[in-house]
């Protein structure tokens, strides 16, 4: 009971990713908190996921297999939560910041009355002092999270209500396996003992599932751009040197909220998280929110007109004027001395 | 005839911050930044214009929770095509986090009453939380469709919408009442119509009148129309879920970032440099 708890994302025969990074970040919270990891699965023919589950260091896993709850729909799947929920108990439940965890998320709060905290950076076990009410606590999970334009971070906490909920995005947690043969006690739920008929009311006509053309997770180079790219047409000179070095372009929200590139580009808290060899920042000015998606790259190079651009402090070089010179000389000078 | 309650938000303009945005302490200078109407709100407000084009007896009643300034958008609102503004301000709202705003919000809905259909934005830009509509739908026990990007029909008090998931897309039915959330694929507002800009310019709150006594005068004589505002109170809400008390989440501690600051090398546009630098990162096996 008041265990650790993370809703994993089943899709297309398999979990998600950002599931196992979160089954990876509960495992070493239930450890600090001396209590069990838990993992959620709905969906159907879940057959054998078990196994790959339990190399996470899963202690308890819920499975519920149900054409009902496949592919995902809120009301069905908020069902089975809350109800599990409210007889196990859990002190914290955690789920990837995805469509689906963000669609999810807020409904079981609201249903258990209990914090949630979206698209949290960082989670951390620690204690907090409630000085107006004179109470102190201990143990709580600090969701840490940019706010407000990314211009500040914040520390969120859920004192009084349980459980305290998390949403987190793919990439910002390491997937680390704990041994290949833990077996979690499996426990099959049934979703009869859920679900209502009209939790059934929204039905699914069509889906298309697209494979992302961009692969900027796995990239090992990659040239980010930012407003001070300054259009579209400038972003193909990113493209060209990314075409040269093989790398991958990605950009700042401010990039692809002007249009210059695709959402499914964007780096930072409300993007991807990458962690590359090399990242070339192109005119990106470094909000936190962007830096929270890049900063464990291994080295960074920053183009910029402004010398006093934010990102510069995180950079290894800092080339300071315009990009359209720059790049055009960064490609002629690797072709002529690469062998 | 269907009736819709659009949600919306008066947001500061997180996407063009400033140097001058943040103050000397370290807190955030809202003065500073211009409040406007949340993008994703304008694309839920089209989405139920778009049925009122269809329906034209539709009742669109734009609803938003916040300061007295926040009338604002609610003219801007009318502007565009909706057909009632309701403004939701107290004191007692403050400090809410998402869940005390959703459940102060699914009070106003009750108070006005039957809807068929809410419509929101999936997120807004100052907290990027998309949490207030789902938890909304919640409070108000009715099912929701998040990531709205096209009504594609509406029959009968059966919807069918198409939804703009990160891996795909998918078309789902249900029957009203629903709430929807508009992502900002969906189409863009419409503008302000003219005729409607000076039927509704000067349609005020009550607390916009008592703070402009002089132009008392001038907006009775026009009878214009009074927009709508609600307290805590008149809408029946319980004070215990509202407000930072009724917040289950709490801010421990906001602070600036500082950077670990790297000793960093600078180089000019100077051909030698650039090329000293490829041969450097091609050496270290960086790249190539």
């Amino acid at each position: 009971m008041n265990n650790v708890c993370v809703y994993c994302e089943f899709e297309e025969g398999r979990i998600q990713e950002v599931s196992y990074e979160l089954l990876t970040k509960g495992r070493s919270l239930a450890n600090q908190l001396n209590c069990k990891l838990e993992a959620l699965v709905l969906g159907e023919g879940l057959n054998g996921l078990e196994k790959e589950v339990s190399r996470y260091g899963v202690d308890i896993l819920y499975m519920a297999d149900d054409k009902r709850l496949y592919p995902y729909t809120t009301l069905p799947h908020t069902a089975v939560a809350v109800g599990l929920f409210k007889q196990t108990h859990p002190q914290i439940v955690l789920m990837g910041a995805t469509s689906i965890g963000r669609d999810l998320g807020p409904r079981i709060s609201s249903s258990l009355t209990s914090g949630l905290t979206a698209d949290c950076t960082n989670l951390e076990i620690g204690e907090y002092e409630d000085k107006k009410a004179g109470k102190k606590y201990e143990n709580l999970l600090y969701q840490i999270r940019p706010a407000f334009g990314g211009n500040i971070v914040a520390t969120i906490v859920n004192p009084d209500n349980r459980p305290q909920m998390a949403t987190v995005r793919e990439g910002v947690m390491k997937k680390e396996t704990i041994s290949d043969t833990h077996k979690a006690e499996l426990i099959y739920l049934d979703a009869g003992q859920y679900l209502r008929d009209e939790d059934l009311v929204v039905k699914i006509i069509e889906r298309h599932m697209e494979t992302s053309k961009v692969n900027l997770k796995n990239s090992s180079i990659i040239i980010a751009g930012g407003y001070g790219v300054g259009s579209k047409e400038n972003f193909n000179l990113l493209y060209e040197l990314a075409h040269t070095l093989g790398a991958e372009v990605g950009a700042s929200r401010a990039a692809v909220d002007a249009g210059f590139t695709d959402k499914e580009r964007q780096i930072g808290q409300t993007g991807i998280t990458v962690r590359p060899k090399l990242y070339i920042a192109c005119g990106i000015s470094g909000q936190i929110q962007h830096i929270a998606g890049m900063q464990d790259s291994a080295m960074v190079i920053s183009i910029n007109n402004d010398a006093n651009a934010p990102i510069n402090k995180l950079a290894d070089y800092v080339i300071q004027g315009n990009l359209e010179t720059i790049i055009p000389k960064m490609i002629r000078y690797y072709k002529k001395n690469i062998k | 005839m269907y009736k819709i309650i659009v949600l919306a938000k008066q947001v500061p303009d997180t996407r063009n911050v400033g140097k001058d945005a943040m103050k000397a302490d370290g807190t955030v200078n809202r003065a500073a930044l211009p409040a406007i109407f949340n993008p994703e709100d304008l694309n839920a407000l089209e989405l139920a214009l778009e049925i009122k084009d269809q329906y034209p007896d539709t009742k669109i009643t734009l609803l938003t929770m916040g300061p007295v300034r926040a009338a604002e958008i609610l003219r801007e609102g009318m502007y565009r095509g909706a057909d009632a503004g309701v403004l939701l301000t107290d004191k007692a709202f403050a400090g809410s986090d998402t869940l005390a705003t959703s459940y102060a919000l699914s009070c106003a809905i009750r108070k006005i009453g039957e809807a068929d259909l809410i419509l929101a934005g999936r997120q807004a830009i100052d907290g990027d939380t998309a949490q207030v509509g789902p938890q909304v739908a919640d409070k108000l026990g009715i099912p929701q469709i998040t990531y709205a990007e096209e009504i594609i029909s509406l029959h009968d008090r059966t919807i069918q919408v198409k939804r703009r998931l990160e891996r795909g897309v998918e078309v789902v039915e249900c029957t009203l009442p629903v709430l929807i959330t508009a992502h900002s694929t969906a189409p863009e507002c419409r503008p302000r119509n003219a005729k409607r800009l000076m039927r509704f310019k000067r349609a005020t709150t009550l607390s916009e009148r008592h703070t402009t006594a002089e132009d008392y005068l001038a907006v009775h004589n026009d009878q214009a129309v009074l927009i709508t505002e609600w307290c805590a109170k008149d809408v029946n809400s319980d004070l215990v879920q509202l407000g930072l008390g009724g917040s289950p989440t709490k801010v421990r501690q906001v602070e600036n970032i500082v950077f670990q600051a790297k000793e960093s090398k600078v180089i000019s546009t100077d051909d030698g440099e650039i090329e000293s630098l490829m041969q450097e990162l091609i050496s270290q096996h960086t790249i190539g």
